[in-house]
């Protein structure tokens, strides 16, 4: 179990033995050529694998790992915009979404995701005043008068001009857009906020800004996050604890200092030895050497044995289970589960 | 690398190129009197504030900007050929084979209701003769070399099937399917962990030094164009700001902009805290805040933000060097590298 429940207090959040499998979502046409054996059948892929994860009242949990191991896919789960294929999440303790709708929908208001994709989820008919303001209007968290003043102060929040409120998503940059993101989940006070890659599309100045902000926030209103960044430097930068992914499941999970200071599991190893600094100058970049693991067909025992320089024949043969391997570190790898 | 090759021989050469917004009467310059040149295999970053004009730089280069957006220019020579009044016929016999955009967003070369593989197909088609299975074999081979395992499964896919990461690798390789003269790559990585990462610049370099293609490279991050770029321009509101080789200008940033840009890194923070976990880190950020377009200030942009700024700083700078290949707008550069 991971270090929250330790405590003694009651985590925000937790996700238990959460999993999610994406099956082939062929059209008829796909489906019934595959089983003529016209077409490959598409597989299903595992994206999320019964992961456990509990987060405590004013935590930031950081989750890193590779492209498609499924970090989305959990956060998606966590926000509850994706239902699991199989275990609970549980919102102060309670099976949130066993509740009634109504009362599902009030608790939900504090639970808000800022999404990878910020293009997609801004709608391109309101203006940005409105976008922001919209939800926080609805639930009557501000009212008509204080809409002007409400949306300049959330554009300033996160570096962008109040004159900016009139206009439309299309007419912003990449990372402009991004902040409105951001700004409109803010709006509606949440609790906990998803955060998924944030901050990837903002350039170093105004990132700091915004993650000066996420830590106002937190220390101001207690606000709870599960921050999904590629960035090992922001992840360090910011959060408490980190969880590893490795295709679909969780590896390793340790206090931001130890798993920085200690990695244990030989993917989180290597994926440290591989940050990039500013220091090293001109490089040549080496391709990856053999097959990358598919997640349609993820190789047998622990995922990450074909590239695992320690592997040994038990890897390939059967999964490690996530155990402590220091008080409040969790590792699943067999060098140290003997 | 070849920074060597004289401008006849650039695969682009564009001098005072704008772009502007008309609004209320006045034009809003996104762009503002920018001069670039890329030769073959040379890699060009391009770096500056969010909203600063990279972007629009990009779809300037690609005949991409539309109305109401207006461009011009004193030269732009692109594969050899002159552009300033170049119709669309012109711009889509370029387009694709010798000249790709790679976009911020993925899902602007993406159409989200057709599949992966009709989606590459079309794209080697609109410029070659090659049969479907041909096509479908490059097409599996440009998805491995973007690091997506099991490519052949992954064709099948429609792009929301994909995770975030893999449709920006999948725009990417669609990119590298035609060997271009030039790849306009905007922030291409951002999303991408650092194997990954690795994976597509070990790509990117193996095309530039085998096929010559230049590469214009837009990001964020520091990290990257120290290790990918050969010469670096910083853009802040709409101008280049500082220019030159990569080493100098990270290593001797000479605008107070840049300067303020390498503080802001995170991994470049003090914050080697073990384990005080809870207690509020900052970052150290440029005060103040970016100028929205149509709000610039006078003279030097950065002037309001800047602690170097006197009254000089309420004239527009010019670009000078400070050493050999290394250029600043700045009336009080941080360094005077002498030559
Ligand atoms: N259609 C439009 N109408 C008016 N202004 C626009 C329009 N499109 C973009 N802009 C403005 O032009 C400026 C430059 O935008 P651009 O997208 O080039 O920025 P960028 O440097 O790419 O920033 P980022 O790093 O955030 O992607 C921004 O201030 C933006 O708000
Ligand atoms: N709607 C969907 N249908 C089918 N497969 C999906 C769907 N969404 C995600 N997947 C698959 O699930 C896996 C995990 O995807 P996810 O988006 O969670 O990855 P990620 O860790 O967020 O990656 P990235 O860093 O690239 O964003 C991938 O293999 C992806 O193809
Ligand atoms: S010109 Fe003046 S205001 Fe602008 S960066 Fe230089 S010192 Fe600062
Ligand atoms: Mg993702
Ligand atoms: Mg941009």
């Amino acid at each position: 179990m991971s270090v929250g429940s330790t405590t003694g207090t009651m985590p925000l959040l937790a996700l238990q033995g959460v999993s999610k499998q994406f099956g082939s979502a062929q059209g008829w046409l796909e489906r019934g050529a595959a089983r003529l054996g016209w077409l490959p059948p598409a597989g299903s892929v595992q994206a999320v694998d019964q992961v456990d994860l509990a987060i405590m009242p004013g935590e930031v949990v950081g989750l890193v790992g590779e492209s498609g191991c499924g970090k989305s896919t959990l956060g998606r789960i966590a926000v509850g915009l994706t239902p699991p294929s199989a275990g609970e999440r549980r919102w102060c303790g309670e099976a949130i979404d066993r509740l009634p709708a109504s009362e599902r929908r009030r608790l939900q208001l504090g639970i808000q995701m800022i999404f990878q994709d910020p293009y997609a989820s801004l709608n391109p008919r309101l203006t940005v005043g409105e976008l922001i303001a919209e939800a926080p209007r609805v639930h009557g968290l501000i009212g008509r008068r204080e809409q002007g003043e409400f949306v300049a102060r959330s554009l300033q929040g996160v570096g962008l001009d109040a004159t900016m409120a009139s206009r439309y998503p299309h007419q912003f940059s990449g990372g402009q857009r991004a902040r409105i993101g951001i700004a409109r989940a803010l709006a509606v006070r949440p609790a906990f906020l998803v955060c998924d890659e944030a901050v990837a599309a903002l350039d170093v100045s105004v990132q700091a800004q915004v993650l000066n902000l996420f830590a106002d926030l937190r220390e101001q209103l207690g606000l709870t996050y599960l921050f999904i960044s590629h960035d090992l430097a922001v992840v360090r930068h910011l959060a408490d604890r980190v969880a590893v992914m490795y295709l679909g499941r969780v590896v390793e999970m340790a206090r931001v200092g130890e798993l920085f200071g200690r990695p244990a599991h030989p993917y989180t190893q290597a994926l440290l030895a591989e940050a990039p600094t500013l220091k090293v100058g001109k490089r040549q970049f080496i391709p990856i050497q053999g097959e990358l693991p598919s997640p349609l067909a993820p190789p047998s025992g622990c995922h990450f044995h074909p590239r695992c320089p320690h592997a040994m024949p038990v890897c390939s043969k059967q999964a490690p289970a996530l155990r402590e391997v220091a008080p409040g570190h969790d590792s699943a790898c067999h060098l140290t589960s003997g | 690398m070849n920074s060597v090759h004289n401008a006849a021989q650039a695969v682009l050469e564009v001098t005072g190129l704008s772009v502007g917004f008309a609004q209320r009467g006045t034009v809003l310059r996104a762009v503002d009197d920018i001069s670039l040149h890329i030769a073959p295999g040379e890699v060009l970053g391009l770096v500056g504030e969010s909203g600063s004009g990279k972007s629009m730089t990009a779809y300037s280069l690609l005949g991409l900007v539309e109305p109401p957006g207006q461009v011009s220019a004193d030269t732009f020579r692109l594969c050899g050929k002159e552009m300033r009044a170049a119709d669309e016929r012109a711009w889509r016999q370029l387009r694709g084979r010798r000249i790709a955009m790679i976009f911020q967003d993925p899902m602007m070369t993406l159409n989200p209701v057709l599949r992966i593989d009709t989606q590459m197909v079309e794209a080697i088609h609109a410029h070659r003769r090659v049969g479907r299975g041909a096509a479908l074999e490059m097409a599996a081979a440009a998805l491995q070399r973007v690091g997506i395992a099991d490519a052949p499964a992954r064709l099948h896919a429609y792009p929301h099937q994909l995770s975030g990461g893999m449709r920006q690798r999948v725009a990417i390789a669609i990119a590298l399917l035609n060997a271009p003269d030039l790849i306009v790559a905007d922030e291409p990585t951002t999303a991408l962990d650092v194997t990954i990462q690795a994976q597509i610049l070990a790509e990117m370099q193996a095309l530039c030094q085998a096929s010559g293609t230049a590469l214009l490279w837009i990001t964020h991050d520091l990290a990257v164009v120290a290790a990918l770029a050969d010469r670096v321009c910083v853009m802040y509101a709409g101008r280049i700001v500082e220019q030159g080789p990569v080493d100098q200008v990270l290593a001797q940033p000479a605008h107070p902009y840049t300067r303020g840009l390498l503080d802001s890194t995170p991994a470049a923070a003090p914050s080697q805290h073990a384990d005080n976990a809870g207690a509020t880190r900052r970052l150290s950020t440029i005060p103040g805040l970016p100028p929205a377009l149509g709000e610039r200030p006078e003279g030097c942009a950065f002037r309001p933000r800047c602690a170097r700024a006197s009254a000089a700083c309420l004239q527009v700078p010019a670009l000078v060097a400070v050493s050999p290949g290394h250029e600043v707008r700045c009336f009080h550069p941080l360094a005077r590298v002498s030559a």
